[in-house]
C-alpha cells in the first residue's frame, strides 16, 4: 500500500472465456466467500464450471494445459455483472491474469479489479472475435496491452483499448491503491463532513 | 439554467475534491458492513496502522451467513463460526457498533439500515454489497462496493469515484390487481437489459412509484444493479418523511422538521436536466417470472419462452436454456417448483411477508415443495408474529426461519439440492445461486411464490385475488 506501483503494460499469452454476462456467482462460487483472507482465491476461479462434483476436471479453458501460464483474459460483454465481491477479481489475479479484455465490463467489477492494479480494457465485437480466435489458432500467441498507447498487439497487428481515463491515470500514476492518497486529505474531508446537515445533528447554523 | 437532479445535489454537496485520476473523492454519511466482505479490509488497516476515523458513521451486522434455524454458538459451520468472530474481533478493536446474532436489530444490512432510521434521504451510503441501491428508495446515493472500497471508507469515509449519467425511468398509469413492485423491476430490467444501466444511476418516477411506499419502493430500487446500474433512487416525498417519523436514529421535535426540510431540498427539480428519459405504463405489466440464468431472462405469466433467434444474444440464451433445461416455445405457466423462497434483501420485509400470507392462508403446500420464508430481520419477524403471519404460514406447510439471507446466495445451510427447481423471491438466477451448481432459480414475487408454493407449479397468483 506504501510503494507506488505504476501499471503501464502487461504483456504474455491469452486464455479465452468466450459468453456475454459471466456473472461473479460463476466465478467464484459464494461458498468460498467464507474464506477470512484472499490467500486461497487463486484455487477457485470458475470452480463449479472446471469441476464436477467428485472435482473431476471438466472441459475448461483453465483446465487446458494450451493455456497454462496465461497472463491475460479475453472476454465478451458485461463480464464481472452481479455481486460485488471482490473474491472474483482476486481469484483471477491470484490465478495469474494480470489483465482483462473484454466487449465490456460490469461496473463494481471494473471498479474492484482497477483498485487491485488489474486493468480492464475494451475493445470491440469484431476485435474480440479476432483476438479469441487468434489464440484459439495458437494459445503460444504472445500480446501486449499497452495502457500508455492504449493499444493490443500481437504478432504484426495493433488495435486500440479503451478504459476509463480515470483509471488509465490511476493504474499508469500508481495511484490505483487510493487509501493513502484518499486520507492525506482527512482535513479537507472533516470540512465537507461539518457542511452536511444531518453530520451535525440537523441543527440550524 | 435547468434544475438539477438528487443525483447531482448530492453529488456536489459531498464532494471533498478532485483526485490526481481525475475522479472526485466523495464523502460517504453512512457505512453498513457484514460478515462476508470486510475481513481482508480490516486485515489492510491493521496493516497499515490506520484507524477509522469516522467510526461512529459505520454501523455492523450479521447476515449472509448466518443459520436461520439453530442459532446456537459456535456455528456448526466452522467457516461460518470463524468467519463471524473475525467480525467480532474488528468492531470490538476499531470501535464500530455491532448488531450481532442475538440482537433485536440483527438483520439482513439492507432491511436494518431503513428500519432504524440510520438510511435518511440526502445521504451518502456504501456497503460491501451490490443490492446497497435498496437504500436509494429514500432518496440516498447508495453504493455497492468491494472491499478495497470498504477499506477507503473505514480508513477515509470517503470513495474515489466516477460520476454517472441519470437516466429518469417513468412508471406511468397504475399496476394492475396483482401485479407487485418485483414485477415492475423485473419488466424494467427485461426492458433495458441486464448491463442497459451501465454508466448510469437510474431515477425511479411516474405515478406508480409515487404511490408505491417505502417497502414497496426499496423492491425497486433493490434490483438496479440487475439492470447494470450502479445506483438507483427515489425522490423522497411525504411517504418517505412519514416512514421515517419516529424511527430510532431520526431527529425528534424540531429537529425532525429540520430534517424533513433538507429531505425535501435534495429532490430533484421539476425541471432537472436527466441525460436520458424512458417511461412505460404500469398496465403493461404483468406478473414475472424470470426462465434464464439471469434477472432480464423472464416472461409475463401470460407469455411463452422465447426462442434463441428471436433474441439479441442467442448464444446467452441457448446456454440459458442448457441449464434449465426447457423447450423454448412452452408456456411458462405450469413449470413444476420443488422449492419455495420467501425473503431476502429484495422481498424479506413485512408487506412481502403479508402478501404471500394472503395466499397461503387456510391452504398447503403441494406436499412436493419445501418452502421456506426467512423474514430479513429479527423486526420484521417480531412484527409478522404480533400479526399471526408466522401462525398462517406454518400451518399451511411452510418452515419459519430466523433473520438472514438465506438461500438468496446459500452461504448458510439453506441450500437447493442438484436439480431442483426454486421459485424465489430473492434478486438472482445465475448458475449456482443457490448453492447447488445444478440448481434452477425462477425469480418472482413473493406472492407468486407463495402460490407456486401451492400448487408445486408456477401459477398466476391473480387467480388469489
Amino acid at each position: 500500500m506504501s510503494d507506488i506501483v505504476k501499471i503501464t503494460k502487461v504483456r504474455g499469452t491469452a486464455v479465452p472465456i468466450r459468453g456475454n454476462d459471466i456473472d461473479t456467482d460463476r466465478i467464484i462460487p459464494a461458498r468460498y466467500l467464507k474464506e477470512a483472507t484472499f490467500a486461497r482465491m487463486g484455487d477457485y476461479p470458475f470452480f463449479d464450471e472446471r469441476f464436477d462434483a467428485s472435482k473431476k476436471k471438466k472441459d475448461h479453458p483453465f483446465n487446458d494445459p494450451e493455456y497454462k501460464g496465461a497472463s491475460i483474459l479475453f472476454v465478451n460483454k458485461n463480464f464481472g455483472c452481479g455481486s460485488s465481491r471482490e473474491h472474483a477479481p482476486q481469484a483471477l489475479y491470484r490465478f495469474g491474469i494480470q489483465a482483462i479484455v473484454g466487449e465490456s465490463f460490469a461496473a463494481i467489477f471494473a471498479g474492484n479489479c482497477t483498485m487491485m492494479g488489474l486493468p480492464t480494457v475494451v475493445v470491440g465485437a469484431k476485435e474480440i472475435a479476432q483476438l479469441m480466435k487468434s489464440v484459439e489458432d495458437n494459445p503460444r500467441t504472445e500480446y501486449i496491452v499497452d495502457l500508455e498507447s492504449k493499444t493490443i498487439s500481437f504478432g504484426s497487428q495493433k488495435m486500440a483499448i479503451e478504459l476509463p481515463e480515470t483509471y488509465r491515470t490511476a493504474l499508469t500514476k500508481g495511484f490505483w491503491d487510493s487509501t493513502a492518497l484518499l486520507r492525506s486529505n482527512l482535513n479537507e474531508v472533516k470540512k465537507t463532513a461539518a457542511k452536511l446537515p444531518y453530520m451535525t445533528g440537523f441543527t440550524r447554523s | 439554467m435547468a434544475g438539477r437532479t438528487l443525483y447531482d445535489k448530492i453529488w456536489q454537496s459531498h464532494s471533498v475534491g478532485v483526485l490526481p485520476t481525475g475522479q472526485t473523492q466523495l464523502f460517504i454519511g453512512l457505512h453498513l458492513i457484514h460478515e462476508i466482505t470486510t475481513a481482508p479490509a480490516f486485515d489492510m488497516l491493521r496493516e497499515n496502522g490506520m484507524d477509522v476515523p469516522f467510526r461512529e458513521r459505520t454501523f455492523a451486522t450479521v447476515d449472509h451467513i448466518v443459520p436461520t434455524d439453530i442459532r446456537k454458538r459456535p456455528f456448526l459451520d466452522s467457516e461460518a463460526e470463524e468467519l463471524i468472530q473475525a467480525l467480532e474481533r474488528n468492531v470490538e478493536q476499531f470501535g464500530v457498533e455491532f448488531f450481532g446474532i442475538d440482537s433485536m436489530n440483527q438483520g439482513i444490512v439492507h432491511v436494518i439500515g431503513p428500519q432504524l432510521g440510520l438510511t435518511q434521504p440526502g445521504m451518502t451510503l456504501a456497503c460491501g454489497d451490490s443490492h446497497t441501491s435498496t437504500h436509494g428508495a429514500f432518496g440516498t446515493l447508495a453504493f455497492g462496493i468491494g472491499t478495497s472500497q470498504v477499506r477507503d471508507v473505514l480508513a477515509t469515509q470517503t470513495l474515489a469515484m466516477d460520476k454517472l449519467n441519470v437516466r429518469r425511468i417513468n412508471i406511468n398509469g397504475e399496476l394492475g390487481a396483482g401485479v407487485y413492485p418485483k414485477d415492475v423491476i423485473l419488466y424494467i430490467i427485461r426492458r433495458l437489459g441486464v448491463s442497459g444501466g451501465k454508466g448510469f444511476a437510474y431515477e425511479y418516477g411516474g405515478p406508480v412509484i409515487d404511490r408505491m411506499n417505502m417497502e414497496e419502493r426499496m423492491t425497486v430500487c433493490n434490483m438496479s444493479i440487475e439492470g447494470g446500474a450502479l445506483v438507483g433512487y427515489v425522490n423522497p416525498d411525504q411517504t418517505t418523511f412519514d416512514y421515517l417519523k419516529g424511527r430510532p436514529h431520526v431527529p425528534k421535535g424540531d429537529g425532525f422538521d429540520r430534517a424533513v426540510e433538507y429531505w425535501r431540498s435534495v429532490a430533484s427539480d421539476a425541471d432537472a436536466n436527466y441525460d436520458e428519459v424512458v417511461s412505460y405504463d404500469g398496465k403493461e405489466i404483468e406478473p414475472t417470472v424470470t426462465w434464464g440464468i439471469n434477472p432480464g431472462q423472464s416472461v409475463g405469466i401470460s407469455e411463452k419462452l422465447p426462442t434463441p433467434e428471436e433474441s439479441v444474444d442467442p448464444e446467452g440464451v441457448k446456454k440459458a436454456y442448457e441449464h434449465m433445461g426447457w423447450k423454448p416455445g412452452a408456456p411458462i405457466l405450469g413449470t413444476p417448483v420443488n422449492v419455495a423462497f420467501i425473503g431476502s434483501c429484495t422481498n424479506g420485509r413485512l408487506a412481502d411477508l403479508r402478501a404471500a400470507a394472503k395466499i397461503a392462508k387456510g391452504r398447503k403446500v403441494n406436499a412436493n415443495v419445501r418452502a421456506l420464508v426467512v423474514p430479513g430481520s429479527a423486526e420484521v419477524k417480531k412484527l409478522a408474529e404480533q400479526e399471526g403471519l408466522h401462525e398462517v404460514f406454518i400451518e399451511a406447510g411452510f418452515q419459519w426461519r430466523e433473520a438472514g439471507c438465506s438461500m438468496c446466495l446459500a452461504m448458510n445451510p439453506d441450500k437447493l439440492n442438484g436439480r431442483e427447481i426454486s421459485a424465489s423471491s430473492s434478486n438472482r438466477n445465475f448458475i449456482g445461486r443457490q448453492g447447488s451448481p445444478q440448481g434452477r432459480t425462477l425469480l418472482m414475487s413473493p406472492a407468486m411464490v407463495a402460490a407456486a408454493a401451492l400448487n408445486g407449479k408456477v401459477v398466476d397468483a391473480r387467480e388469489y385475488e
